[in-house]
């Protein structure tokens, strides 16, 4: 790739098109995934999976146990190349640009990720887990750190547990904290998508509950991707939910209608829990 | 097997059988615990009462005497072994740790593999080979022996230890740090540098120290490179004198004072592998231990 066009890919900004209420086509898509394979080895994960993200919107992926839901989540910001044999084709665009024609690094930094498990630098202190990904991109300015440290903590609403023990180990803070933490530093690196690997199958109601809030305050200045085993979180947290079973997507339509009045049946049977 | 409630009986003689066992096996492993530590205990108590007589103020700050006069000190060997295991440090670390990270990071491809195999065949090579492959490489060339001599047979020691343990401590970070790092925006190598070498810290310097402490304790691959040297050296492509060669020398001597310094030497040696490893133990010490 072209310098200029690199320079251009990573600073443009992204497009948000005046949103109307009615109908999903006329919403601006953020990520357009088209005929998406995957494969592991022999295994083939994904098979042909197209798929519209909207811009500041919550998209749930639910299905059944290896359907490829986190496959997918994690071809879109390019995680699954760092598992060794993993190959993919097809095109994920971001702003209508293919990721896969950018550098990897600079699709991690526009695209954030939250896992299942919260994963805090076990090193580091609360400050330093939200600022690294920061400091380690060059940011040295320790103004600009506190401040960036300080929003990005507010936004995943854990400012007011910890503004007293920044210093203290990242690892000290319970569960549900360590998974702010966790969204804390994915957000302090300004991406615009966030996606989320099951982010509350490893907390308790509380926590979940939180999180969830969270996620609804969050889908007003970025876009997100949520993986869920939970069939109520996802009808509660997405507008719009994408069904998948083994390797395929079955249905995706607006939430409300995933879960009153699916048009397959194979996805009826797995809301109803009658397989999966 | 069902198991009866009722049957008071047989519950209590499996109960008491299963119990003995479990006592038997804490009382054996508890044993062997012992027996593992008789001869580092047996070693210092006979270094210590053979060898605190002859340590003093000269010990620490005079050459050795010329044969037949008594008194001296091994101050040059003090500073010989520190040079020698500094110059090998220098050499090992960077390289040992580069490869460690190359290993467990980036690795698993034929190269990585035969690099590991090598590895592990370089660290069971006995010492003495070491020393005469430096011997060969560096004192022929150069047409002497020599304290970068030594550095380099003791670094060739230390390299395999500090490449496998810096490996071993980097693949006990879980991958899922390695995966926050690179879903952040962090380039692979920052990555593995500043999240995974930094979480196993620890071990690595575990690793460091004990491949300094095995380098300090050498003298085999010393006799062929640095020597040897009754005085100060006066640079470092010239003999060195180390407390290994000396107490190899002195102790199979016949002199009884030479004996008690080669003992001294011993217990010097012991005491500043103690010290630096607890050194480095304080100086490295992570502030978030607790996990």
């Amino acid at each position: 790739m072209m310098a200029e066009e690199l320079i251009s890919v990573v600073w443009q900004k992204p497009e948000v098109e005046n949103q109307s209420t009615d109908g999903l086509l006329e919403k601006s898509a953020k990520i357009m995934a088209e005929n998406i394979h995957a494969y592991f080895g022999a295994v083939h994960a994904l098979k042909g999976i197209s798929l519209k993200i909207h811009a500041n919107s919550v998209t749930a992926i639910i299905g059944p146990s290896g359907c490829g839901k986190s496959t997918f989540l994690r071809s879109i910001n390019r995680m699954h190349e760092i598992i060794p044999g993993s190959r993919i084709t097809g095109k994920i665009l971001l702003d209508n640009v293919d990721i896969y024609s950018m550098d990897a690094v600079f699709v991690r930094r526009r695209i954030g990720m939250v896992f299942q498990k919260p994963n805090p630098f076990p090193t580091m202190s609360i400050y330093d887990n939200v600022a690294a990904g920061l400091k380690m991109n060059g940011v040295r300015n320790r103004k600009t750190l506190d401040e960036i440290v300080e929003q990005s903590l507010q936004k995943a609403a854990l400012w007011d547990e910890v503004k007293d023990s920044l210093s203290k180990s990242g690892v000290s803070l319970s569960g549900g904290q360590q998974q702010r933490l966790c969204i804390a530093r994915a957000l302090a690196v300004n991406p615009e998508v966030l996606l989320m690997d099951e982010p509350a199958s490893a907390l308790d109601p509380i926590s979940t509950a939180k999180i969830e809030e969270l996620i609804y305050e969050l889908k007003k200045s970025y876009t997100i991707v949520i993986v869920t085993h939970n069939m109520q979180q996802a009808a509660r947290v997405s507008d719009e939910t994408a069904f998948f079973y083994i390797g395929e997507l079955i249905e995706f339509d607006e939430t409300k209608k995933i879960f009153t009045a699916p048009s397959k049946k194979q996805t009826e049977d797995y809301i109803t829990g009658r397989f999966g | 097997m069902v198991m009866q409630p009722a049957d008071n009986n047989g519950m209590s003689f499996r109960f008491y059988w299963r119990k003995s066992k479990s006592i038997t096996m804490y009382m054996l492993s508890g044993l062997s615990a012992l027996i593992a530590i008789i001869p580092l205990v047996l070693i210092f108590y006979y270094t210590l009462s053979l060898g605190l007589s002859a340590i003093n103020w000269d010990f620490f700050t005079q050459l050795p005497k010329p044969v037949g006069e008594s008194g001296g000190g091994l101050a040059n060997a003090i500073v010989g072994t520190l040079i020698l295991v500094g110059l090998g440090s220098c050499i090992s670390l960077p390289v040992g740790i580069m490869a460690g990270i190359y290993l467990s990071e980036f690795g698993n491809n034929p190269f990585g593999m035969g690099v590991r195999f090598l590895t592990d065949v370089l660290n069971g090579v006995p010492s003495i080979v070491t020393g005469v492959v430096a011997y060969t490489m560096i004192v022929i060339p150069m047409g002497h022996f020599s304290a970068y001599a030594g550095g380099v047979a003791l670094a060739i020691l230390m390299i395999p230890t500090i490449t496998r343990t810096t490996e071993e401590m980097l693949k006990t970070v879980p991958q899922s740090y390695r995966e926050a790092a690179l879903a952040l925006g962090i380039s692979r190598w920052k990555t593995s540098l500043r999240i995974v070498v930094r979480t196993a810290m620890g071990g690595i310097i575990t690793g460091i120290m004990l491949a300094v402490a095995r380098a300090a304790g050498e003298t085999a691959p010393l006799l062929f490179t640095a020597l040897n040297n009754r005085f100060w050296h006066t640079s470092l492509d010239q003999p060195i004198a180390s407390l290994t060669v000396f107490i190899y020398n002195y102790g199979v001597s016949p002199f009884d004072d030479w004996i008690a310094q080669a003992w001294a030497g011993a217990l010097v040696l012991m005491l500043m592998i103690l010290v630096l490893s607890i050194a480095v133990r304080i100086a490295t010490r992570s502030r978030y231990e607790e996990r």
